[in-house]
């Protein structure tokens, strides 16, 4: 049984007979448990998985409709809600919260007949790049089990690069996506902000964050996004795609499209075999007929620290509501005067997060919001202009995913700084709104380089078209576990 | 010259649900905790999902009180903790960038006074808190969150009250305008609340908050200007605080100054992007915005000749208004205006007796009618629009059963009549001489039919009998 498939080949694999969902999911939980004491990509492993995939093929032998997933096996973000599973975001705080409810991308992909093979590991409530902030213990990236699989959607790149599932659904808040994607060598996608609802996606920075799909290929890609995306009632912010289809046409290559290299995205610190992967990408982009040019963005350079600003803000609000009263872990308060039980059974939150919730309850505050909050808007606004006239001449904006190779486990977790400029190339999609993409590119020293594409709001397909078109100009090896 | 502003909180209790779930906006009937949701009890992941509905209703009420109303409007977020705050901050609004809120500056008239509006803005409620135990130490809070996002309406005024009295008639013509508007039943408890600030002349702004009902802000007002005035007289200076007012010992007691400090670092709410309320919308809403109050007073008085007392008892309260506006023909209306006021007001003084109430307004018609051709007497009337309202049977099945139909038989009435004049020999001859005195016979002639004889007709017998 190879489980090295595609999404598209598995659901072609399973609807012409040639597998079984019960081979398929039975092999994989086993490789599951073979390679999670090496990996621990994940939180939770759906031992019911076996039961549905049965179900399933039971439909189809019955001739009953089956779902266009037909039972393919995908890994959810420990920070999206399933109902009845433990959604923990990874976080002491919510160890025992069983959500009562399904997120909207939950619910759609369960009417596709898709299988939760369990909830992947993160960095807590989704704030960090390496899940070493994951309060259940780190994921290791499989290309090198030394090193960090990048973050926060750590748990969901190792489980889609180490084949222990074929998809998997991740969240972008800086690059949360696209940064583990770039460290496994998997694809990842952050969307225009609005195209897939948010329900059920446990907040961290709620303005500028998005569900994104993780995958061997763009095709892929654009086969879940045509599944959960879309207007929802129960997300105010999710925009009417009128139902794209993301896959048709996907083969319209890029020629004569106009490609903006973001000079500012590939400046001091960059690693040297980063820098020549992208030289590498721009010589195959102009090999397919597109044009690249330098362009300078300036307001990149404030870009990491108006988004630090802005998202510490929105997650000092946004997780102000766990303070262990309705739900979350074992902690009585009977004898507690409220504040100070709030006060006790926060300490249950990790330091990343304690760190960002204490900036969080500063930047914004009276006296100093001015200097600090309200100057990040300031950035964001701008940012997102400049952008907005780059595309007037751009068709599409270009830059390497991650400055520079996946870091070593415990190599920067002490250095909070140094961490956060990892970010510098995938924030700005987040504060503009903007759909960015990162797909595999190069492996050095076997190690994996992604290059990330950004397109204007709402340009998803014709982001996807450009992302495929590079794509199928690489052949990379595969990873060995 | 002492300074009071308010700031009046509104439930929308008409909507069918809460501001951004699809729980019950009338939570009351429930037990406790029952009508709560994943979204309103703000459980990780759940986004608020914007009720259309209570933004129009919230708008009509800007309209009302001749607010201006904004474009677009935005939603803030307020942060703080407290155990009734599901999510530790409430969704509100606020005016930092521009005018956002669903209500600009505005004013009403009490009296020949303009009170000015400052702000309008809609936001939820948060829950309730039990405290059980008497003790400070052994003191339990419990939540109740069914009331946690109800729809919440809070008018922000300018200082302008002078005294308690002018805050009470304000108060009962904002409540009587806002259950005019439909959009919210003021009786119901907690349906309307009120914070004060309250500043003497030289002296600093207090506020007041936590007060139960209107009946203890006009209290804890006038509580408050007697403090100030009597720090004031001993030239102790008055301290620029929030105060609580304590319920039970009808006093105001200073809040811990932690309260005051609070920086609720406000910034907008991300899950509900701006709402735009453009002019068609807001054209459409107010030609829908049920007649008002004052424009209701007119009318009876110009086109009925209702007194105007009359008048303003019945347009202020829209039960009573609605009810006449039913009922009336051009004939009747002053009988139907008087039957509510000097006799149903009386009948259905609170508001389960007028849920209770099978009352009609086609018996309300029929009532003043019969009054009108004398088959049934005004004393009479009273006594059967009881029975009508506790039973709802038609009037004539209830002037059967009581036996109070006018005896407008001219034997029957002769023979009493007769009975009389025997019996007030005195009278009849006096009558004779004073022909004015005849009404001390009639009123015998009432008291003998337990007010049944139609008047007239006894007058006229009665003189055939003695003239």
């Amino acid at each position: 049984m190879n489980l090295k498939i595609s999404a598209l080949q598995f659901v072609e694999d399973v609807k012409t007979g040639n597998i079984s969902v019960e081979d398929f999911i039975g092999k994989t939980m086993e490789h599951i448990d073979k390679v999670e004491p090496k990996l621990h990509a994940f939180l939770e492993i759906n031992r019911n998985s076996l039961d549905d995939a049965r179900t399933i093929d039971k439909k189809i032998k019955s001739g009953e409709k089956v779902g266009s997933c037909f039972g393919m096996p995908i890994s959810i973000k420990d920070n999206i809600c399933i109902k009845n599973s433990k959604t923990t975001c990874a976080s002491k705080m919510l160890e025992n919260f069983v959500a009562p409810y399904d997120a909207t991308v939950i619910k759609k992909l369960k009417e596709q007949d898709a299988i939760f093979v369990g909830k992947v590991n993160l960095d807590e409530f989704a704030m960090g790049l390496s899940t070493e902030f994951s309060a259940y213990g780190p994921s290791k990236n499989p290309w090198n089990t030394e090193h960090v699989p990048g973050g926060s959607s750590g748990g969901s790149a190792v489980s889609v690069s180490a084949f222990e599932c074929i998809a998997s659904l991740g969240s972008d808040t800086g690059g949360s996506v696209r940064n583990p994607a770039s460290f496994c060598s998997v694809v990842g996608y952050k969307p225009t902000y609005g195209l897939i609802s948010r329900y059920g996606l446990i907040s961290y920075a709620n303005s500028i964050e998005q569900i994104g799909p993780l995958t061997r290929t763009v095709k892929d890609t654009a086969f879940l996004l045509n599944i959960i995306s879309g207007i929802d009632s129960n997300d105010n912010t999710t925009i009417d795609n009128k139902n794209e289809d993301y896959l048709s046409q996907i083969d319209e290559g890029i020629e004569g499209k106009k490609i903006g290299i973001i000079k500012e995205m590939m400046g001091e610190g960059i690693d040297k075999s980063v820098l020549s992967a992208t030289n590498e990408a721009i010589s195959k982009l102009e090999s397919l007929g597109a044009k690249c040019e330098e362009v300078s963005l300036d307001m990149v350079k404030y870009s990491v620290a108006a988004y630090y600003t802005i998202t510490a803000t929105e997650a000092g609000s946004n997780l102000a509501r766990y303070d262990n009263l309705r739900y979350g872990y074992e902690f009585p308060v009977e004898g507690f005067e409220f504040n100070s039980y709030i006060t006790k059974s926060r300490k249950n939150l990790g330091p990343e997060v304690t760190r960002r919730m204490i900036i969080g309850g500063f930047v914004p505050s009276a006296g100093h919001a001015g200097k600090y909050f309200l100057k990040a808007l300031k950035v964001k606004s701008k940012l997102t202009k400049q952008i907005n006239d780059a595309f007037t001449k751009f068709d599409l904006l270009m830059s390497p995913t991650v400055p520079i190779l996946p870091f070593k486990l415990g190599e920067k977790i002490n250095d909070p700084v140094a961490l956060f400029l990892v970010d510098v190339n995938t924030v700005t999609a987040n504060l503009t709104g903007k759909p960015a993409i990162s797909i595999p590119f190069s492996i050095s020293n076997g190690l994996p380089i992604g290059i990330q594409l950004m397109a204007n709001s709402m340009q998803d397909k014709a982001l996807l078209q450009a992302a495929h078109a590079l794509e199928s100009t690489v052949k990379l090896p595969e990873v060995q576990i | 010259m002492t300074k009071i502003g308010l700031e009046i909180h509104c439930q929308l209790t008409n909507l069918e649900s809460k501001l951004f779930c699809s729980c019950k906006a009338n939570y009351r009937e429930f037990e406790i905790n029952e009508n709560i949701c994943p979204i309103c009890m703000g459980l990780p992941g759940t986004l608020p999902r914007l009720n259309q509905e209570a933004v129009k209703k919230a708008t009509t009420i800007a309209m009302a009180l001749n607010c201006s109303t904004p474009e677009k409007i935005a939603f803030f977020r307020k942060n703080y903790f407290y155990p009734d705050l599901p999510k530790n901050f409430q969704i509100t609004q606020l005016n930092i960038y521009g005018d956002t809120s669903i209500g600009g500056t505005g004013s009403i008239l009490v009296g020949d006074k303009k009170i000015r509006i400052r702000r309008i803005q809609l936001e939820e409620d948060p829950g309730r808190l039990i405290y059980e135990g008497s003790s400070s130490k052994n003191q339990i809070t419990l939540v109740d969150y069914n009331r946690a996002g109800t729809p919440l309406v809070e008018i922000v005024t300018e200082p302008d009250f002078e005294n308690p009295k002018e805050v009470r008639d304000f108060l009962k013509i904002l409540s009587d305008l806002i259950e005019n508007l439909g959009v919210a039943d003021p009786t119901l408890e907690g349906a309307m609340r009120a914070d004060a600030n309250v500043s003497i002349e030289g002296g600093t702004k207090v506020e007041i908050k936590n007060i139960g009902s209107f009946h203890d802000l006009e209290k804890a007002v006038h509580f408050e200007i007697t403090r100030q005035e009597s720090l004031n007289s001993r030239d102790i200076e008055i301290a620029q605080e929030t105060r609580h007012w304590d319920d039970r010992r009808k006093i105001t007691v200073s809040a811990r100054s932690k309260e005051e400090d609070l920086d609720y670092r406000y910034f907008l709410e991300g899950d509900i992007p701006w709402v735009k309320i453009g002019i068609d919308t807001r054209n459409e809403l107010q030609s829908k915005m049920p007649e008002s109050i004052s424009s209701k007073k007119e009318r009876y008085i110009s086109e009925f000749k209702i007194p105007s007392q009359v008048a303003e008892v019945l347009s202020s309260d829209k039960f009573y208004s609605d009810l006449f506006d039913k009922s009336f023909t051009q004939e009747n209306a002053k009988e139907v205006a008087n039957i509510i006021t000097t006799d149903l007001m009386g009948l259905v003084d609170t508001r389960e007796k007028r849920e209770k109430s099978k009352l009609t307004p086609e018996h309300l018609k029929n009532l003043a009618n019969s009054i009108i051709s004398g088959k049934i007497a005004r004393n009479s009337a009273k006594n059967a629009l009881h029975e009508i309202v506790k039973t709802g049977n038609e009037l004539d099945a209830v002037i059967k059963e009581l036996d109070l139909g006018n005896v407008t038989d001219q034997l029957k009435l002769q023979e009493i009549i007769s009975q009389v004049i025997n019996e007030e020999p005195q009278a009849v001859e006096q009558a004779k001489s004073n022909p004015q005195t005849i009404n001390y016979l009639v009123g015998k002639v009432m008291q003998k039919t337990k007010g049944k004889a139609d008047p007239s007709l006894t007058l006229e017998l009665l003189k055939k009998n003695i003239i």
